[in-house]
């Protein structure tokens, strides 16, 4: 059974059952297109104040409504297929962007009692988790999808028919797949720490314990902040959000792989776009924050601390991804490449050799100050070894570039 | 029933992206059918409760190897329709279609006329490692490839990387003068700021 | 002429190292990026035909003439006083500086000279329409990097700068100010204290650039080492203004050559960065909108009594001859060369425009780079296109 692990699944599945798993597939839907709605008007607004500006403000109070405003008029235009292009997949693409978007989702829990419940809440008597899904694979469903979502953009930009699309989504498929490595290296930590691959077990996992009695037993301590700084670094360039967004550099590529769509096409990859910042931010949030883990401060309404917990966690990150967007410029194709393959994937494959090598020596008593100076020098030799080696290489071009023509 | 049914419908989705695979004319769509077939692959091996075997199809298969080949379809332009009337190798069709039917018959020969048949019922006894003694699937293969078979997972993993440096090392081209320009900063010295403007001295 | 490093000569030579791969290339064959007249980052309307591999330009030619307005020739069937109106939508951003060395050229062939206060307000005016335009491009550059806020900064600031222009001479954008034989009129009340504000402001705004995208690393890495130009590549250019003091020529008309601007009666100092990169165009940039402000004040404190307007006749007509003015405009050297018959028009006039030399480079400085940079190269040599196709 795939779906075992959720007490739902264990009681009989009759018609309840089912309709409550329907509900929770239609209110995840639901919960992250109202998400979307709100994150794009959040992102402008705070741009806006960043830059000394108003931004949107007629649609709606605050100008809420402007993200519906935007996406009606977007329904309303002329939906246009470039000559060139090839056009089955040129309509495929845009699907194929979204789909594993939503279903990234499923696996994220939103709520729950964590600090006596196991993280179950009970509706119409049942117990289940406010997660749409559970799988035994969790997390693997987020990898495995986010490495699905490089289609969608690859795709596009190659079935326009047109260069500067096409130059993006080379850039995009590249830049995807070698940074889902570092995504999945740092991600490994975590599951170092869980044993589990399953979401909730994960969240179950850090809302246990703590140090002191106030610190949590966060993930991001545990697993000592630098998975949790490869994993936000790598995620960024896997939604091609500033400063990574060579995809759709607007200064070089016009608008990138998304630079012929229009209309609803286009509506859908930027519902695609910001449906996968918000499970980038979620991801991290159940990874490394504890999810929805957090104290129950009034008894009676205990599922709603989760959610609110939750939310609060969430929140963070995604006003750090406008501010990156506010503040950072952007990297250059090569310097992108260089960063996620001579620094963040060594880096996480260290870190993670270390934090195993911390493990095992628990496990077999050993004494953890040799266990730590050991794995330290190992890391050093290596790294070393590594800067060696890319210098040589620099040095040796260099020099027979200067012999060429100099 | 529910097994079944799941069953005709991934096998349903498998052939038709293999038919498509080799009937489709445009590279790109054939790497797509691809994509669906290893899709169906996926879902069989979720009823077969290899829940991690899925999970590592999609992302390795799909997520990486045939982006690999879309990426090398799109660098070298290769969008337009292949000359069909022209065969590469002489004799390569008749001997295809020989290969193909032999094939064929193989398969259906074991199916039909086996000895116990395909019964479709699970391995219940097995050898060291039976399949049900209480592991998730992930802890399973965990154990099987770093105990049993972990000379074999070492081998390969090396396999891999000789294979990779002997790609970079055979594919890089000695002469320097088609290596990339490697524009060095020009220094690293920041000349000194100018002055700060002294905010009383104007008035 | 300073030395060129080793390190500038490195990159000069690997910059060349791209035109030779053009050949060896076996699976690609490359593609032809069409960047304008219709593109983002190009300012207006200026072509880059660019033959690329991968990510990376063959060559690049610039193709210009797409906003090409006629300003030579149309000079010729206006008077005098009537040339600056049009002029002024040459260099649109620093539009007084523009009229400047025409009424210089002008009052030479006259022989007139502006009363000191003129001279004075000339200057200071000549040096708010550089801050105004080169502050712009201090927030430009950054975005053609890709962080999108310090524009808006930009924008915010330089509306200071504009409105002290405008309220001495009435335009924002195109004062039509100058007048042969001096200014159209004198500083309105309290517009000195105002503007000594207004330069601390401005002062404020370098810091706050400094910090934010040139002590930025990802800026530092886009721009370090990227479309060097060695000093002696440039001078054959013909580049001016900060592109080529940013490589390290020390080179600037306002001391070289005051020709009535009065910045030699004042204590300023030239900036200059031996590296030629894209980065050092933009530090010395920087360094001179500061220098600026320190000059417009100076010059406040020091300005002279007297007419604005000298002696001319009421009816223009500029006696026979040939003079040429140039001037250390915002974008580079900015020069009129008047012919006149003795007419209410002139006869021909040629006009040197900074960014039409300066973007003449571009062939020699875009081959071997990446795509992106083609953006960061071009923003760092900052042209207007106006100033290119006039």
């Amino acid at each position: 059974m795939i779906l075992a692990l959720d007490p739902l699944y264990l009681t009989n599945i009759g018609l309840a059952v089912v309709l409550i798993a329907l509900l929770k597939v239609v209110l995840a839907f639901a919960i992250v297109l109202v998400a979307v709605l709100f994150m794009v008007w959040f992102e402008r607004k705070v741009i806006a104040d960043m830059q000394h500006r108003i931004g949107p403000n007629i649609a709606g109070p605050w100008g809420l409504f402007q993200t519906l405003a935007d996406g009606l008029k977007l329904l309303m235009k002329e939906d246009l297929v470039p000559e060139h292009s090839n056009r089955f997949v040129f309509k495929l693409a845009p699907f194929l962007a979204i789909v594993p978007a939503f279903l990234t989702f499923a696996i994220i829990p939103i709520g729950g009692n964590f600090e006596s419940k196991g993280g179950s809440v009970r509706i119409f008597g049942y117990d289940t988790y406010l997660q749409v899904a559970d799988p035994p694979i969790g997390i693997l469903l987020f990898l495995a999808m986010s490495s699905i979502a490089v289609y969608g953009v690859m795709l596009a930009g190659w079935s326009s028919g047109s260069k500067f699309p096409l130059l993006g989504s080379v850039r995009a498929s590249a830049q995807m797949v070698s940074y889902e490595a570092a995504l999945g290296l740092s991600v490994l930590a975590v599951i170092l720490q869980t044993g589990s691959l399953s979401t909730h077990e994960m969240v179950a996992d850090q809302a246990a314990g703590g140090f002191l009695g106030f610190i949590p037993n966060w993930n991001i301590i545990v697993t000592g902040f630098v998975p949790f700084l490869i994993f936000l670094i790598a995620g960024t360039a896997e939604l091609n959000r500033p400063p990574f967004d060579l995809v759709e550099a607007e200064q070089e590529l016009v608008g990138g792989f998304h630079t012929e769509y229009s209309s609803f096409r286009f509506a859908i990859f930027f519902l695609a776009e910001y449906l996968n910042t918000i499970n980038m931010s979620a991801i991290i949030v159940t990874l490394f924050l504890g999810g929805p883990s957090g104290p129950v401060l009034i008894e009676g309404i205990d599922w709603a601390w989760g959610i609110l917990w939750f939310l609060v966690k969430l929140f963070v990150f995604l006003f750090a991804f406008v501010w990156f967007r506010a503040t950072l410029p952007r990297f250059r194709y090569d310097q992108l490449m260089d960063l996620g393959w001579k620094l963040l994937i060594p880096l996480s494959l260290g870190w993670f050799l270390f934090l195993a090598a911390l493990n095992i020596g628990n496990d077999r008593g050993w004494n953890p100050g040799v266990v730590v100076g050991v794995t330290i020098v190992g890391g050093f030799a290596g790294g070393a070894l590594l800067m060696a080696a890319i210098r040589t290489a620099r040095t040796e071009r260099i020099s027979q570039e200067v012999d060429a023509h100099g | 029933m529910s097994e079944v049914i799941v069953f005709f419908f991934a096998a349903a989705i498998i052939l038709v992206g293999a038919v498509g695979v080799v009937v489709a004319r445009n590279p790109v769509h054939s790497a797509l059918f691809l994509v669906q077939t290893l899709f169906g692959v996926a879902i069989i091996f979720l009823i077969q409760d290899a829940n991690f075997l899925a999970a590592v199809q999609i992302m390795v298969y799909a997520g990486a190897i045939v982006i690999l080949f879309l990426f090398v379809i799109m660098l070298l332009g290769v969008d337009s329709a292949e000359e069909l009337d022209v065969d590469p190798i002489a004799g390569q069709r008749p001997l295809a279609v020989v290969l193909g039917a032999a094939l064929l018959g193989v398969g259906l020969t074991v199916v039909l006329v086996a000895a116990k048949g395909i019964t479709g019922a699970r391995a219940t006894a097995g050898g060291e490692h039976a399949l049900d003694n209480g592991l998730s699937d992930v802890e399973r293969i965990g154990r099987v490839l770093f105990t049993e078979y972990v000379f074999a997972f070492e081998a390969t993993a090396a396999l891999l990387t000789i294979a990779v440096i002997g790609a970079v090392v055979l594919t890089r081209r000695a002469a320097a003068a088609d290596m990339l320009p490697d524009r060095e900063p020009a220094s690293f010295e920041l000349p000194p700021l100018a002055p700060a403007i002294d905010e009383e001295e104007e008035h | 002429m300073t030395t060129v490093s080793d390190q500038q000569k490195l990159s000069y030579i690997a910059a060349q190292a791209a035109d030779a791969r053009v050949n060896l290339e076996i699976e690609s064959e490359g593609m032809t990026l069409n960047l304008g007249p219709q593109h983002p980052a190009t300012h207006g309307t200026l072509r880059i035909i660019a033959r690329i591999d991968g990510e990376q330009v063959i060559r690049a030619d610039p193709v210009m003439g797409y906003m090409h307005r006629g300003y030579e020739k149309l000079t010729e069937v206006r008077t005098y006083p009537q040339v600056t109106t049009l002029i002024n939508r040459i260099d649109w951003l620093g539009s007084f500086a523009n009229e400047v060395p025409f009424i210089l050229a002008a009052e030479k062939l006259m022989e007139v000279e502006a009363p000191p206060r003129a001279q004075w307000i000339r200057t200071i005016l000549f040096e708010m329409s550089r801050i105004a335009n080169v502050v712009l491009f201090l927030g430009d550059m950054a975005v053609q990097v890709g962080a999108i806020t310090p524009v808006f900064f930009a924008f915010r600031d330089r509306e200071h700068v504009l409105n002290q222009i405008e309220s001495v001479t009435g335009g924002r954008f195109h004062p039509n100010f100058d007048r042969i034989g001096g200014l159209k009129d004198d500083f309105p009340k309290g517009w000195i204290d105002e503007t000594r504000q207004v330069m601390k402001k401005m002062r404020r705004f370098c810091d706050e650039i400094e910090v934010l995208v040139m002590d930025n690393e990802i800026f530092q890495a886009r721009t370090r080492g990227i479309g060097v130009i060695p000093a002696d590549v440039g001078l054959s250019y013909g580049l001016s203004g900060a592109n080529i003091r940013g490589s390290g020529v020390d080179r600037d008309l306002r001391r070289d050559n005051p020709c009535g601007l009065v910045h030699d009666q004042i204590d300023w100092k030239v900036w200059t960065h031996p590296d030629g990169d894209s980065f050092s165009r933009f530090w010395v940039r920087l360094q001179e909108v500061r220098e600026s402000t320190g000059i417009v004040s100076q010059l406040l404190d020091s300005l002279p009594s007297g007419p604005v307007m000298a002696k001319v006749p009421r009816i223009i007509k500029v006696p026979a001859g040939e003079a040429y003015v140039e001037t250390e405009n915002p974008l580079g050297a900015m020069g009129y060369y008047i012919v006149s018959k003795g007419d209410l028009v002139p006869f021909r006039v040629k006009i040197r425009s900074a960014s039409f030399s300066n973007v003449s480079i571009t062939p020699w400085l875009l081959q071997g780079v990446y795509v992106p940079d083609i953006i960061t190269i071009l923003a760092s040599l900052y042209f207007i296109l106006g100033d290119i196709d006039r």
